[in-house]
């Protein structure tokens, strides 16, 4: 299924160019980021490059074994209701004509166009207890008086979730439009409920792209550091938000280049072991 | 076993008609061709019998029950579908008995059923393979074990063999319809190859401009198509403008021919076509008196090998006569003839 790569020397020349951007753009600056991860902190947001592990060390302390677990947890809870709404809607979405088609895939890039800090700042005015959906409850009639439920976990969540289901709807749109619409009406055939079929034939057929999915907004959402400082509470704060706080307010950059590449470490490892297992699980030669 | 009856169903999207009026009767243990060019609704016909899709009119029976508002899953239809859609995730095994799963068989008797109907088959030893690494010939095989396995009651095929290639075609062709015959198992194949339609089929229903055009067992269409266009669309046919002069005579071009048969729709002093199979055309010296005859230039000559078919200029229209290589007329291009259109050959069809 594999195409094989070219090997003429063409095929070199022509892949110099995307291995210089790749050099330039992503390894040079890896690079500085190592060195100036090793070096010595000095007063004042300078440092001197030097060989000093001392920042590496206290990840292993109590409070960063939280941040770390706390950061991984909300990362993959977000992956998992976006997929949870997201396919779904997708699915539906590409059963639709045409133009209906279209016209939600506009509304939802208009979607990605929000910056970060509009969508951060709307979700914790729409859950406050001043001026938000609570008080269209109360005077529905259905709660007592408003209740803030910002700050905390949900407010995050609900932000964190909005901010990443648009991604999960572009990425799983080309894949589901392109399943065979006669593999679920094969199950039907073979008596299968709808329901039924879009559970043991849909979403085994589209395994591959889940797990990618959920890859792709785990690493996404890992990287948010934003909405946990504006919808979550203190102990709601992520490595993300950790590295912002040590690089900017505390100056203090080998020790957030530190965890910069401790946080890329863990999340590529864990991106490598997923899909390694769904390879393995696929039964694919 | 079992009857399948179709009462004015029709089917209509939007605005657009995709079928109308199809009243069938298939009896049980029956194989029917739906038998038409693409874009005519003999696929959409085909999903509304398998319940896939509601029609907008009419009825559907299954042994006298009325079937048209029962969704798919409750039908017991077994289908092949043109994609074959077979499930990419699971392997040959588990395609094949994933309807006993649904019906919550246990895991042994699936694998047995799964066994015994790839040896129905003719592929046994292959159920743990993954679907990816089937040959066409083999997926199509898995595809039609997979729909027999609940002993369906009725046996849907969409283009089953647009897959594969014109050799393998023909001996599936002979293969499924041997298998349908031996399960007696009332059988719907939508096809637009005339071919695999004459093979498998006890009845033909050809269909054109999503209306059903006629229903008849295939010799007999292929005799005695009743339009213009299951003439043409059913083998190669010489179709000649003439006007219908009288009853049973025809002109054309002046020239006098007598026809057996005057189709539905055309009265004395109408247009209409004559229609005649090149093998019921015969080349005779430009000299002989006979009637039913019309004198022509022959244009080209076409030696298949199994045939040899000669086609002759009558006044700008070409008529072509075929006949087998040991009766090859002795013509060369450019020789004036004159060809007979036996009287019992011709019919005169609406245009």
């Amino acid at each position: 299924m594999i195409d094989r790569s070219p090997r003429g020397a063409g095929a070199y020349v022509l892949a110099f160019g995307p291995g210089l951007m790749l050099a330039v753009f992503f390894l040079v600056p890896f690079g500085i980021m190592l060195l100036v991860s090793v070096a010595e902190a000095v007063k004042g947001g300078a440092y001197n490059l030097a060989f000093d592990g001392s920042h590496y060390a206290r990840f292993f302390t109590p409070f960063f074994g939280r941040v770390l677990g706390f950061s991984l947890f909300i990362a993959l809870l977000t992956a998992c209701i976006c997929i949870t709404v997201g396919f779904p809607f997708t699915y539906a979405l590409t059963r639709l004509g045409h133009r209906a088609q279209v016209v939600w895939l506009v509304f939802i890039l208009a979607v990605l166009s929000l910056s970060e800090v509009i969508i951060g700042f709307s979700w914790s005015i729409l859950l406050s207890r001043t001026a938000g959906i609570s008080n269209l409850l109360v005077w529905l009639g259905l709660m007592r008086e408003p209740v803030a439920w910002f700050p905390g976990l949900a407010a995050l969540l609900c932000g964190l979730t909005y901010l990443g289901l648009p991604y999960t709807v572009l990425i799983l749109y080309p894949p589901l439009s392109r399943l065979d619409p006669e593999l679920p009406e094969a199950a039907r055939m073979l008596g299968a409920s709808p329901l039924r079929s879009f559970f043991t034939v849909v979403v085994p057929a589209m395994r591959p792209a889940i797990v990618a999915t959920v890859i792709m907004l785990f690493v996404f959402t890992l990287g948010a550091y934003l909405l946990p400082q504006v919808l979550g509470r203190p102990q709601h704060w992520t490595l993300s938000v950790l590295i912002t706080d040590q690089a900017i307010f505390q100056s203090n950059l080998p020790f957030a280049a530190a965890m910069a590449i401790f946080l890329m470490g863990v999340s590529l490892a864990l991106v490598l072991v997923t899909s390694r297992l769904n390879r393995r699980a696929m039964g694919s030669p | 076993m079992a009857e399948l009856c179709l009462r004015d169903v029709g089917r209509r999207f939007g605005t657009v008609t995709a079928i109308t009026d199809v009243t069938l009767d298939i009896p049980s243990g029956h194989l029917v061709c739906l038998l038409g060019p693409s874009g005519c609704g003999k696929t959409t016909l085909l999903r509304l019998i398998a319940g896939l899709d509601p029609p907008s009119e009419g009825r559907i029976l299954l042994d006298g029950m009325d079937i048209t508002r029962v969704p798919a899953h409750q039908r017991n239809f077994g289908m092949v579908f043109q994609s074959l859609a077979l499930f990419p995730h699971l392997n040959v095994a588990d395609n094949i008995s994933y309807g006993l799963r649904v019906r919550g068989l246990a895991s042994d008797v699936r694998r047995k059923r799964a066994e015994t109907l790839l040896e129905l088959v003719r592929l046994p030893g292959i159920a743990d393979r993954h679907v990816a690494q089937l040959s066409g010939g083999q997926r199509q095989r898995v595809a039609i074990a997979r729909a027999l396995a609940l002993e369906p009651k009725i046996f849907l095929l969409d283009e089953p063999m647009s897959a594969l290639d014109a050799k393998l075609r023909e001996a599936m062709q002979l293969e499924l319809s041997q298998l349908q015959r031996r399960l007696g198992i009332t059988t719907v194949v939508v096809t637009h190859d005339q071919r695999e339609a004459m093979t498998m089929a006890d009845t033909i229903v050809v269909i054109g401009a999503n209306r059903v055009q006629q229903v008849g067992a295939p010799l007999d269409i292929y005799r005695r198509p009743r339009n213009s266009f299951v003439a043409d669309f059913i083998g190669s046919i010489n179709l000649l403008p003439a006007v219908l002069s009288g009853p049973g005579e025809a002109s054309v071009g002046g020239i006098r021919l007598a026809v057996v048969e005057v189709g539905d729709g055309v009265g004395e002093g109408d247009r209409a076509l004559i229609s005649v199979r090149p093998e019921d055309v015969h080349l005779l010296s430009i000299e002989a008196q006979r009637d039913n005859t019309l004198p022509g230039t022959v244009s080209y000559v076409r030696d298949l090998g199994s045939q040899v078919e000669t086609h002759v200029d009558c006044a700008g229209e070409t008529i072509v006569s075929a006949s087998a290589p040991r009766d090859r007329p002795v013509v060369a291009v450019g020789d004036a003839v004159r060809v007979e259109l036996p009287v019992a050959a011709c019919r005169a069809l609406a245009p």
